[in-house]
């Protein structure tokens, strides 16, 4: 855990990663706060505030003496919001850093269009 | 919260000297504190009196709701691992498991046995033929195994290799999550231990500076550089807690969070933010003034 945002928000966009690539699909069970806390190497009440928001937030739900697993529907509901972030986030900091270097609109997007070219993901 | 301990306006004077200045603060059950000050801070005597080692010159200590000194009821469900321990010359390591098993109602003997082994402790060899590292896991295998509701470690692993500092870590993670109870670490390697941590004290000559959850501290201070008029016009209406200067460029430490309209600011005026780690927070709020001031660091020049 190594920037400057709380550990317990850390966790829980790790999960929400996880469950964004799809390597925890929906109704599959999330490792236990002790099994995140040993991994992490951090304290198990932070991770469970981690969870704990995930749960208030509906991505995960609890099953009672089990444990907790994803939500139906919770992929698209983080990748939405995720897109809704995603301007704020990625775009705003390259247009900044842009006009800084007086990058214009058009080798900007020709920029974008030969990197997704050359990585072989292009955008489409 | 529940309380396992609780001190009220806990003052310390040896002689002239106040080691403790109107300590007060509460201990929640199930959680791990960091203990954290220099040198002389008062760190070991805070936890003396809270063991019943050592009296208050003024106010007053409560340990499961009952003075700790002398009594058998509450030590009983305290463990103090110190810095340095003290056993009888005749004894081994296993007369240490045996004495423990005596004085601690959690004692797992099994446990304890199986820390040995992780950190290489020779059952049978006697305490005072061990090394300074071997000592210091003894002392960490005695704490861990112990199991006590209230349980302080004073700086325990002096000449532990960062490999045994790592385990020492690990199995307290894995065994607090099948046993919680309140830990008390006191120590400098504060990186080390910031993500273990649930809530940090932090004790300044004598003084309570802080007393909050660990990871409220996470980006409680930014360092900012850039161009000096940049710096200076983004530090203006914050607390400045460092200054470094290099040709035109500043280094300053600011109290305060990062929200949207700092980094904002930030990216405005070309300032670069890094996170202050709790280690340089710590280091920052407890460096005596007179070399915090940045005259002193331009005079040398």
């Amino acid at each position: 855990m190594d920037d400057d945002r709380p550990i317990f928000l850390q966790i829980a966009e790790l999960i929400e990663n996880s469950i964004i690539d799809g390597s925890l699909v929906e109704e599959a069970q999330v490792p236990s706060t002790s099994e995140l806390a040993a991994f992490h190497r951090i304290n198990p009440a932070t991770a469970a505030k981690g969870v704990n928001q995930l749960v208030s937030e509906g991505t995960l739900y609890k099953r009672r003496g089990i444990g907790m697993f994803v939500a139906g529907g919770a992929r698209a509901r983080l990748r939405e919001r995720r897109r809704e972030r995603f301007t704020e986030q990625y775009v705003e900091p390259l247009l900044a850093e842009a006009r800084k270097l007086g990058i214009g609109h058009d080798e900007l997007m020709k920029m974008i269009d030969s990197f997704g070219a050359v990585v072989g993901r292009d955008l489409g | 919260m529940t309380a396992v301990a609780t001190a009220h306006g806990v003052t310390k004077r040896f002689g002239d000297v106040t080691a403790l200045d109107d300590v007060s603060f509460a201990l929640a059950e199930h959680t791990i504190y960091g203990l954290l000050g220099r040198n002389g801070a008062g760190k070991t005597t805070l936890m003396q009196i809270l063991t019943g080692q050592a009296f208050a010159s003024s106010g007053k200590v409560s340990v499961f709701d009952a003075p700790p000194v002398e009594n058998p009821a509450v030590l009983s469900k305290v463990c103090f691992v110190r810095e340095s321990q003290r056993y009888p010359h005749v004894y081994t390591v296993r007369h240490v498991f045996r004495t423990a098993r005596r004085l601690f109602a959690n004692w797992d003997d099994t446990f304890a046995h199986g820390l040995a082994a992780d950190f290489q402790l020779p059952a049978g060899r006697l305490v005072s033929r061990l090394s300074r590292g071997m000592l210091s896991a003894l002392g960490v295998t005695v704490g861990l195994a112990a199991r006590a509701p209230l349980t302080f470690f004073d700086e325990p692993y002096l000449g532990l290799d960062p490999v045994a500092r790592q385990l020492f870590y690990d199995r307290l993670l894995a065994d607090y999550a099948g046993h919680p109870r309140t830990v008390v670490l006191s120590t400098h390697l504060i990186d080390e231990v910031s993500d273990l941590v649930e809530r940090v004290l932090l004790i300044d000559r004598g003084r309570l500076l802080l007393d909050e959850d660990a990871d409220d501290l996470r980006g409680r201070a930014v360092v900012a550089t850039g161009r000096a008029e940049a710096v200076d016009g983004f530090a203006a209406g914050r607390t400045e807690l460092h200054r470094e200067r290099l040709s035109g460029l500043v280094r300053s430490t600011i109290l305060g969070g990062l929200g949207p309209h700092a980094k904002a600011l930030a990216q405005e005026l070309n300032v670069e933010l890094e996170p202050l780690s709790l280690q340089q927070l710590v280091v920052r709020l407890t460096v005596p003034p007179t070399t915090t001031a940045p005259t002193d660091r331009e005079a040398a020049r």
